[in-house]
């Protein structure tokens, strides 16, 4: 069968699950798809700019507490909430990326781990704002062209849109001259700015990009669970959605979103039969790096062109 | 804020409050300098191989060993043999995979969470302060826990033993040449391979006995692994990676901002530890002391 | 440990069986098992509690050979790992693939909240651990019911001890910043401070504080007495460190309900006796359904019971009595939570009933830690009855203000 005939039935299989599968697994297929855009949108620094961010879940958590805040607080429709949330996270990103990438490797990791903390520990302390560890709750779904989703089949199909629209738009982005570009800075960033490419530049605007798209997420992520706490911020946030991509294969465009779909598996379907998943994804992770160290989608391409040829 | 500074009982009593959390996180940032230093890999299982050296010295001492200075040599050994064993067989087979080390650094992070919950439980386990240094030390009006002075004195002591390893000996010039320049310190014939290894278990039992050491402050207690961890990275931030001289001071830095900083503006408490590193490497990216681009 | 989990195997397993012969035996309509789901934390910090949870119920259930009321009952177990958004996960679970009839749990505030809607949505009957005070005050949900205690309930006679019976004028307080500890310590505040005596140094350290030298070394020697508002791990250090600064005997200890319990407790030496905490449990109740809980519990895990175990055993007994009540038919919601809601038990506790808005009113008992038989245990040194979440204020009066924050009530008294 042909790659296009593979991509039909694969998308008209995700369309048609509603109509096969039960309420929980629609909610943890919805849950996949959100968790597969944030992963999307951190793998073009970690996979396309060769930058490793362990602080991207201060970008989804930004635009869940903005678009949250805005309407408890404003009262504002999600019409209007949600590009505001939006293009406060973009600003959070351009701030942040202006700082992080002072410093690149371990360095810049830690920048992003760093700044990520200072938000975390606000939304914990400005319980003005942020309602601390209760977190802000009493919320709504919007109701995009006046359809409500507050169903799980509807607002699966809301967010399966979006992430499609998303990720066929972030992989225009990569196969674009500025993704080429990109993948330049990434390989030879010195050559690169020999060649006169301003690689501070490239590099801050992808920075930027990854938190608008974060930030998609995080809309997807406040009008699923209704709800956001500062975990959403945390350490292990961050650190969950990286191992996602690294594990799915970084610099791959289904890489992170396998990456994503298995570590949502895991940590919420497996966790009902496995006392120990915690153990086990670790285990998971371990095999991946030594068996398929370059993640698994690439790994696996890998294995299967071995036993074609 | 400005009556507590013009305090004296306050100023001395933070100061060695200051000085005793520095030296304790000299002990848990040494290690993972060293690493870093040599051998490039940001070793997330730190916090890990800390919290794991804790557990290890609680079961020691209640299986009769009779001091906490030999409960911790014993679990320094037993981090470093465990460290060495990750090195070989996972970590070396990833060399120049700077992602694939976060991913399995993190992921073996996962396991040691979750094994050390279902070895030792949910609950805090105290690790008992020597019977030697139990009591205050009472002098000049002053209160303050005697063993935390030898937490400080012990950092002192092991930051000149690296000191005089690295400057030193034989070992540490190899060290040096490979954090240096490492392509010639192999065509030189340095024994690179096991240099790592020996470097590696260095770290990791360093880490692991640091875990004991600060036992009697900080207890055993499920989550002590991703407390620590973020600690190490600032400080190794903070002062340049892979320079002990940085590491060292860096710890007594953040000692002395942490606990001065929770004290006088406890508004800032949860963000405290970040600002100054965020401010530093903002402007000087390889960190206060560092040689080499971060 | 081990013991343990081949024993909750083992209970699982004999649920599951019984169940499933139930459910063949039985007409499917309403009289199949009911099912219970346990939302709890098995793994990450918050674990010891969490497992406590599963076992105070186990053992509750097992002691009934799995049957409540005249049917079967079948548990389901989710855990949160102490992430709301994961408990939000885990429930939906629960509802919409076991198809519980109630869910006991959670243990933490933050994950209560976060599936407060959706309980809502669900309609879902649900006895909580959680102390989250405004779910069963300001913001009541009306499938909501507490029978442990909000996170003041306990604080409010602590105060009233320290201030009438201890005449203690001056006073210091910290707790983990977080909206649990923000709760008590205002509780603990306002009751001190209306009868007359002064918190005047008041901390709020952020939750993953490694060290407390920075906040003991400015704790004034010149008071009362301090109280602790902890949770979990912070509490055992922070007495630890406080005790190495050599304020043991300086500065009386009095503690809230989390601050010393049995789990601290069994890993604690001298340092801790004499210590007051108020509780509405303790082991040593010696009370006839707690005499046979408290035993077999301890021979079972070889350890005290405390609040974690106590809460999903006595959530049990008021879960059963409603059910006696209504014949057994949970299906017929309206029925069951208006019986939830006017349960009269005897339960470990003691007896226990419950206000308007669900939750418990009951007995709190002020606690000293002693040695007995070679460990440490609560004594029960005196007992506020019948105490409620509104303590001895007018409940319309008490809704009026804010809810217990960081900010309210102010304190006027503090000193630098």
């Amino acid at each position: 069968m042909s790659r296009t005939a593979w991509l039909a039935g694969g998308l008209l299989a995700l369309f048609a699950l509603p109509l096969v599968a039960g309420e929980f697994y629609l909610n943890l297929a919805s849950q996949m798809l959100i968790a597969a855009l944030f992963a999307s949108s951190l793998n073009l620094l970690v996979g396309y700019a060769g930058l490793t961010s362990l602080g991207h879940a201060s970008f989804l958590g930004a635009a869940a507490y903005l678009s949250a805040w805005l309407s408890l607080h404003l009262g504002l429709a999600h019409w209007a909430s949600a590009p505001i949330a939006l293009a406060g996270t973009v600003l959070t990103a351009a701030v942040f990326g202006w700082i992080a990438l002072r410093a690149t490797g371990l360095g810049f990791l830690m920048l992003t781990l760093a700044l990520s903390q200072v938000l975390w520990g606000l939304a914990y302390r400005w319980v003005g704002v942020t309602d601390g560890d209760n977190g802000l709750r009493g919320l709504t779904r919007p109701e995009p062209l006046g359809v409500a989703i507050e169903s799980a089949d509807r607002f699966y199909w809301f967010a399966l849109l979006v992430c499609l629209l998303a990720i066929g738009l972030i992989a225009l982005f990569v196969r674009s001259p500025f993704g080429a570009a990109l993948r330049g800075t990434r390989d030879q960033p010195r050559r690169m700015g020999a060649l006169g490419f301003d690689v501070w530049l490239i590099r801050w605007l992808t920075f930027v990009i990854a938190g608008f798209w974060a930030g998609v997420a995080g809309l997807l992520f406040i009008w699923y669970h209704k709800y956001v706490h500062p975990s959403a911020l945390s350490l292990q946030a961050s650190a969950e959605v990286l191992l996602a991509v690294i594990a799915g294969g970084s610099g791959t465009l289904a890489g992170p979103v396998v990456g994503a779909v298995m570590v949502v598996f895991l940590k919420n379907f497996v966790s009902a039969y496995v006392e120990r998943w915690n153990m086990l994804l670790g285990f998971v992770f371990l095999a991946i790096v030594l068996f398929l160290p370059e993640g698994l989608v690439p790994g696996m391409r890998r294995l299967i062109r071995r036993v074609k040829s | 804020m400005l009556a507590q500074l013009s305090n004296s009982n306050f100023l001395v009593i933070q100061t060695l409050n200051s000085l005793s959390l520095g030296g304790l996180l000299f002990l848990l940032a040494a290690g993972f300098s060293l690493i870093f230093g040599l051998m490039r890999i940001a070793n997330l299982t730190h916090g890990s191989l800390f919290m794991l050296g804790a557990y290890i010295g609680v079961s020691l001492l209640e299986a009769g060993v009779p001091n906490l200075w030999l409960a911790a040599l014993a679990g320094g050994v037993a981090t470093a043999v465990l460290g060495g064993l990750f090195e070989r067989l996972v970590l070396r087979s990833l060399a120049g995979n700077s992602q694939g080390q976060v991913l399995v650094t993190l992921g073996v992070s996962f396991i040691v969470a979750d094994l050390c919950l279902m070895l030792w439980g949910g609950d805090p386990l105290p690790i008992q302060t020597p019977e030697s240094v139990r009591s205050p030390l009472r002098v000049a009006g002053f209160t303050f826990p005697a063993y935390r002075l030898v937490v400080v004195a012990l950092a002192i002591v092991v930051a000149i033993g690296l000191y005089v390893l690295i400057e030193r000996t034989r070992l540490g010039a190899m060290i040096r040449a490979g954090v240096d320049d490492m392509p010639m310190a192999r065509a030189v014939g340095i024994p690179v391979s096991r240099l790592f290894t020996i470097v590696f278990c260095l770290g990791a039992g360093l880490a692991g006995a640091g875990g004991i050491i600060g036992g009697p402050i900080l207890s055993a207690y499920p989550g002590l692994d991703a407390d620590m961890l973020p600690l190490a990275l600032i400080v190794v931030i903070l002062g340049g990676v892979g320079s002990l001289a940085g590491a060292f001071i860096g710890s007594f830095l953040i000692g002395f901002v942490y606990t001065f900083g929770s004290a006088l503006v406890p508004d800032l408490a949860y963000v405290i530890l970040f600002l100054p590193m965020i401010l530093v490497i903002a402007f000087r990216p390889t960190g206060l002391f560092g040689r080499m681009g971060a | 440990m081990g013991i343990g989990r081949r024993q909750f195997i083992q209970a699982t397993g004999v649920a599951g069986t019984s169940a499933a012969l139930g459910f063949s035996a039985m007409s499917r309509a309403q009289s199949g098992p009911i099912r219970i789901g346990l939302m709890t934390v098995k793994t990450g910090p918050l674990a010891s509690g969490g497992i406590d949870m599963e076992r105070g119920l186990i053992m509750y259930l097992k002691a009934r050979d799995y049957t409540l009321a005249g049917r079967k009952v079948e548990l389901f177990v989710g855990d949160s790992g102490g992430v709301p958004a994961t408990a939000r996960t885990k429930l939906q679970e629960l509802v919409e693939k076991n198809r519980i009839h109630l869910m006991i749990g959670p243990l933490d505030a933050g994950s209560a909240l976060a599936v407060d809607d959706y309980i809502r949505s669900a309609s879902l009957p649900t006895l909580s651990v959680a102390a989250a005070e405004d779910m069963t005050q300001r913001k009541p949900n009306p499938w909501f019911v507490r029978g442990t205690s909000t996170s003041s309930q306990c604080a409010h006679p602590m105060a009233d001890y320290c201030a009438k019976t201890l005449k203690w004028k001056r006073m210091a307080v910290i707790a983990d910043d977080i909206a649990y500890g923000h709760e008590m310590v205002a509780g603990f505040q306002r009751v001190f401070e209306d009868n007359g005596g002064r918190i005047v140094q008041k901390f709020l350290s952020p939750l993953a504080v490694p060290d407390y030298g920075s906040y003991i070394a400015q704790l004034k020697t010149n008071i009362d007495g301090i109280f602790l508002g902890f949770a979990g791990s912070n509490g055992f250090r922070y007495l630890r460190q406080f005790n190495e600064y050599g304020l043991r005997g300086k500065v009386q200890v009095v503690g809230g309900m989390t601050a010393l319990d049995e789990a601290v407790l069994r890993n604690m030496g001298d340092e801790a006796i004499g210590i007051l905490t108020a509780c509405w449990y303790s082991a040593e109740l010696a009370n006839p359904p707690n005499r046979t809980f408290a035993a077999d519990f301890r021979k079972e895990f070889k350890y005290d019971p405390g609040f974690y175990a106590a809460a999903t055993h006595l959530e049990a007994s008021v879960l059963e009595t409603a059910l006696q009540t209504v014949g057994g038919r949970i299906e017929d919601k309206a029925a069951f939570m208006k019986a939830l809601r006017s349960v009269k038990a005897f339960t470990v506790r003691g007896p226990v009933s419950f206000d308007t808005y669900g939750n418990v009113v009951g007995d709190v008992f002020i606690r000293q830690v002693e040695r007995k038989d070679g460990r440490l245990v609560n004594t029960v040194q005196y007992t506020y009855p019948a105490v409620s979440q509104f303590w001895t204020y007018a409940p319309q009066a008490f809704l009026a203000n804010p809810v217990y924050s960081r900010d309210w009530p102010p304190a006027r008294y503090l000193e630098s």
